[in-house]
């Protein structure tokens, strides 16, 4: 079992296995050295008062000291020059875990009360589990159908929230093979503390075996293909070229639009998100406000699937480049995962 | 035995009792009717400790289920249920009342030479606010409880939580109002009722830190309150606040939560940093090392507090810039509580330290503020946050500044005036034991959850991973210590009020304006309108001190 191995030189410290997980670490032993270098100090200070002055005669009265301007301006400019050090530490860990990469593979996250609904690009899908390929960057496009949820791996040093309603994100690169614990770190209810899993960090040739093994039917894009064109109806207005009555949405993603009343937005999964589920709100320039909600009539995992398949309308395939991507058979633009080794075979 | 007076040949004999708050008047009509903030601090005192025992209980069971990994003791919907009452009435009945309501009631007139605060019936009226509150929340809990968290996160809260969320919240808005009330009345009194020649800079440490804390309670109390009425608005009427189904946004509602009760940190931190002031400027006997820097930094912690509320939404999804400039913010925050950690330490430089009860839990106190304060630099730094944040670090740090600092600096201002509060001296032995014993059993408990944190175990689970069990034992072990530590004081406390030595009126010899009436004090505080001439904290004789009487006074005694 590769869970929880204690360092043998720090007992009790938890697996280091994320490609940041170090800087966390560090910024860590910082704070325990700031730590002590403040209390040694000062404990030492307050028992060498105690036992020095202590009291020699029933209420005495000690000469008045009214205070030190000097003092005072020392011990304030000290801990704020080494507070703006442990800030400016945070914030640049901070900036690493929490800005997103370009070409990271995507995974998608439904949270759901208690469990975590998982579904790779090329289809796979898994509850209360996660395996990825080791040294390869992750990104995880996360939500939740019911409550708030938080996706937390502690040994990759990393957490998100899942808030429902909106997207939120995640990304990691595992460093180490093993098995490292998941758990949902935002209180969900009854059953919260069993919303907890596994994450397998897998040797690439090992992941896919593994891919290999877990075949199942379609792609997220292929799903969202399939709703847009036959399920949910969406091609009837969204195609057809020039007099198509909804919005043409080849090749938007990632670009300024202008809306009606003369604001821009940046099209992005959020937007998608929205103007599925609420089409009135901001739409673009050119059309009329005519497309019905579809709040209530999709789920999470096929606003998810959706919004990939608009996505790949611009090229827009996630794991642009990564060698276990499959290529998308619909993505228009820049060529996904060549010269891969097995991500087309199925 | 024999009072003051007795000694310097004064004719009141020795055993006469002397009419004072608490034997003027004997009916229950006399204390439920009565305008006096002394009466109204002992009946703050009984129905606080009441909710702190329900509180501590809790504890016991989430301590005791998290013995084992498995969820074996209670069933997981009902430790859901206890951790969330536990923090409930700690938080709200408990921490937020505690010193303010109780010693504040009590000292503050009598620190800065008032006959009772400057609203009387308006402070009788936040008694029955709180008992009110109180009893609807209790009523609640009986009724089946409450699994939501204290921190009442929607959606869950509103949507799915199938528990009394709106009885306790109302419970809770109600309660509310009792802070502000308490607020309002400190702000005023302490603005018009000063006895002559009591400037502002004259006034104890105790004053100026329930001036502070009292903006925070009138300031910051309202936008929670504000917070349960739009809770209740979309329950009821269905409109879009919170509840990202009909067009709410749950994140909104962390803001305006986390507006409230981060400040609300520091209405439990600053009166126990000013009992602190006192006590260790008490038993050093000396002036408070740098005043103005302490009374100041008691008001810059209030002001600051109110801009910080953001580093509890690190992970929640607000935007990546809010977090780092909550997380500086968290940082500045830090400076004032450092500068009075160090003016604390340099007040007992060249003093005359005595080792009394309320001075030990003020040492305890200084060793745990130091580690909770510290701790909170690990998560005022937004990177190390991601990876503790709902982890076991949380619960230890908070628990380390709450407990470590709130209710320790209680302890220590409940032993340090319980002789002008009831007139009876206890156990010096048994107040020491019971002070090593809450040090020794809290750091046993908490310590131990710093790693868990780092380890990764998250808060409010019934079970957790088997690797972690060992340091789970010894929280608990440490649970129990400080269990025992915590009744102690129950008992002896108790016992002393009918078997203790009879206190003299300024048992420790210390000039502030509480000590120079009689123990217990009248109703009216001070025979006559006391007029203050010398400095805050002046040891000597010339503050009117009759140090040579004490001396051999206490030479009779022993």
């Amino acid at each position: 079992m590769l869970i929880m191995q204690t360092n043998s030189w720090i007992p009790l410290f938890p697996e280091q296995a994320s490609s940041f997980a170090w800087q966390v670490d560090y910024l860590y032993f910082y704070l325990i050295l700031v730590s002590v270098g403040f209390t040694i100090p000062i404990v030492a200070a307050i028992f060498f008062f105690i036992v020095k002055y202590r009291e020699r005669e029933k209420f005495a009265t000690p000469d008045e000291i009214h205070g030190s301007m000097v003092l005072e301006t020392v011990w304030s400019i000290i801990p704020f020059v080494i507070s703006m050090t442990i800030f400016l530490g945070g914030a640049v860990v901070y900036y690493t875990q929490y800005r997103m990469p370009e070409d990271a593979m995507n995974v998608y996250v439904v949270g759901k009360q208690w469990m975590w609904k998982i579904q790779h690009e090329t289809g796979q899908r898994e509850i209360n589990e996660l395996h990825v390929p080791v040294g390869r960057k992750v990104k995880l496009t996360m939500t939740t159908e019911d409550v708030l949820h938080d996706f937390s791996i502690p040994a990759f040093r990393t957490k998100a929230d899942v808030v429902p309603g909106r997207f939120t994100y995640l990304w990691f690169e595992a460093t180490k093979p093993g098995k490292y614990h998941l758990y949902c770190a935002e209180y969900c209810g009854l059953n919260h503390s069993g919303m907890v899993g596994y994450v397998y960090v897998m040797e690439q040739k090992d992941y896919e075996n593994w891919l290999q093994g877990n075949v199942t039917g379609q792609t997220p894009i292929e799903q969202g293909r399939d709703l847009f064109e036959n399920k949910l109806g969406c091609a009837s207005c969204h195609t057809g070229g020039q007099q198509q009555r909804g919005a043409k949405l080849e090749g938007i993603y990632g670009k300024e639009v202008s809306l009606v009343g003369g604001q821009k937005v940046l099209v992005n999964d959020e937007y998608l998100r929205n103007s599925i589920l609420n089409p009135g709100a901001q739409v673009v320039e050119g059309y009329q406000p005519i497309m019905p909600t579809f709040k209530g009539q999709v789920t999470e995992e096929q606003l998810l699937s959706l919004v990939a398949y608009i996505k790949s309308l611009s090229g827009v395939t996630a794991t642009t480049g990564t060698p276990a991507a499959a290529p998308s058979p619909v993505s228009t633009g820049t060529d996904a995962g060549s010269g891969n080794t097995q991500g087309g075979d199925r | 035995m024999q009072d003051v007076s007795a000694i310097s040949g004064n004719s009141i004999p020795a055993d006469e009792p002397k009419l004072n708050y608490i034997n003027n008047g004997h009916t229950l009509k006399s204390w439920l009717l009565t305008k006096d903030h002394k009466r109204i601090a002992l009946m703050y005192l009984l129905s606080v400790s009441a909710f702190f025992l329900m509180g501590g209980i809790y504890a016991a069971f989430i301590r005791l289920e998290l013995l084992t990994p498995a969820s074996d003791l209670l069933e997981t919907a009902t430790y859901n249920k206890v951790f969330t009452q536990h923090g409930i009435l700690m938080v709200f009945f408990f921490l937020i009342p505690a010193i303010p309501a109780i010693l504040g009631n009590f000292l503050l007139p009598l620190m800065i030479g008032a006959k009772d605060l400057a609203l009387p019936r308006i402070n009788l009226l936040s008694l029955y606010i709180y008992w009110i509150g109180g009893i609807i929340t209790l009523w609640a809990l009986m009724k089946g409880g409450v699994d939501t968290g204290w921190t009442f996160y929607t959606p869950y809260s509103t949507t799915f939580s199938n528990s009394y969320v709106m009885a306790v919240g109302i419970g809770v808005f109600i309660n509310g109002f009792s802070s502000i009330l308490t607020g309002l009345n400190f702000i005023v009194s302490i603005h018009t009722m000063r006895a002559p020649g009591m400037t502002w800079f004259r006034l104890p440490l105790f004053v100026w830190a329930h001036y502070a804390t009292s903006l925070v309670m009138i300031l910051g109390t309202p936008v929670v309150a504000i917070t349960i009425l739009l809770v209740a608005i979309e329950r009821f009427a269905r409109i879009g606040i919170f509840d990202p189904a009909i067009g709410g946004d749950p994140i909104l509602f962390q803001h305006l939560f986390w507006f409230y009760s981060h400040p609300a940190v520091y209405i439990m931190i600053l009166p126990g940093m000013g009992v602190i002031s006192e006590v260790i400027a008490g038993f050093s006997r000396k002036r408070i090392f740098g005043y103005e820097f302490v009374a100041f930094s008691s008001i810059a912690i209030a002001v600051f507090g109110f801009l910080v509320w953001g580093h509890h939404m690190f992970v929640s999804g607000q935007s990546v810039f809010a977090g780092l400039v909550f997380s500086f913010l968290t940082m500045v925050v830090a400076v004032p509580s450092a500068i009075k950690t160090f003016n604390w330490v340099a007040t007992m430089y060249k003093g005359s330290i005595s080792y009394d009860t309320p001075m030990l839990y003020a040492i305890g106190f200084l060793g745990l503020f130091l580690v909770g304060g510290l701790t909170g630099l690990f998560l005022g730094s937004i990177g190390l946050t991601v990876h503790l944040t709902d982890t076991y670090f949380i619960v230890a740090h908070f628990h380390y500044v709450m407990v470590g600092g709130q209710v320790i600096a209680y302890l220590a201002g409940i032993h340090y005036w319980w002789p002008k509060m009831t007139g009876r001296m206890y156990s010096e032995f048994w107040g020491k034991v019971s002070a090593m014993l809450v040090f020794v059993g809290f750091n046993l408990t908490f310590f131990p959850q710093f790693i868990l944190g780092y380890m990764g175990m998250p808060r409010r689970y019934a079970s957790y991973p088997e690797e972690l069990q060992v340091l789970n034992i010894f929280s608990t072990a440490g649970a129990s210590v400080l269990g025992i530590g915590l009744l102690m004081p129950v008992v002896y406390l108790i016992h002393s009020l009918f078997y203790g030595k009879k206190a003299a009126d300024n048992p420790w010899m210390h000039p502030g304006l509480e000590w120079r009436t009689s123990s217990p004090p009248p109703t009216e505080n001070f025979k006559e309108m006391p007029v203050v001439t010398w400095e805050a904290y002046d040891f000597g004789e010339e503050s009117g001190l009759d140090i040579e009487e004490a001396r051999r006074r206490e030479a009779v005694t022993v």
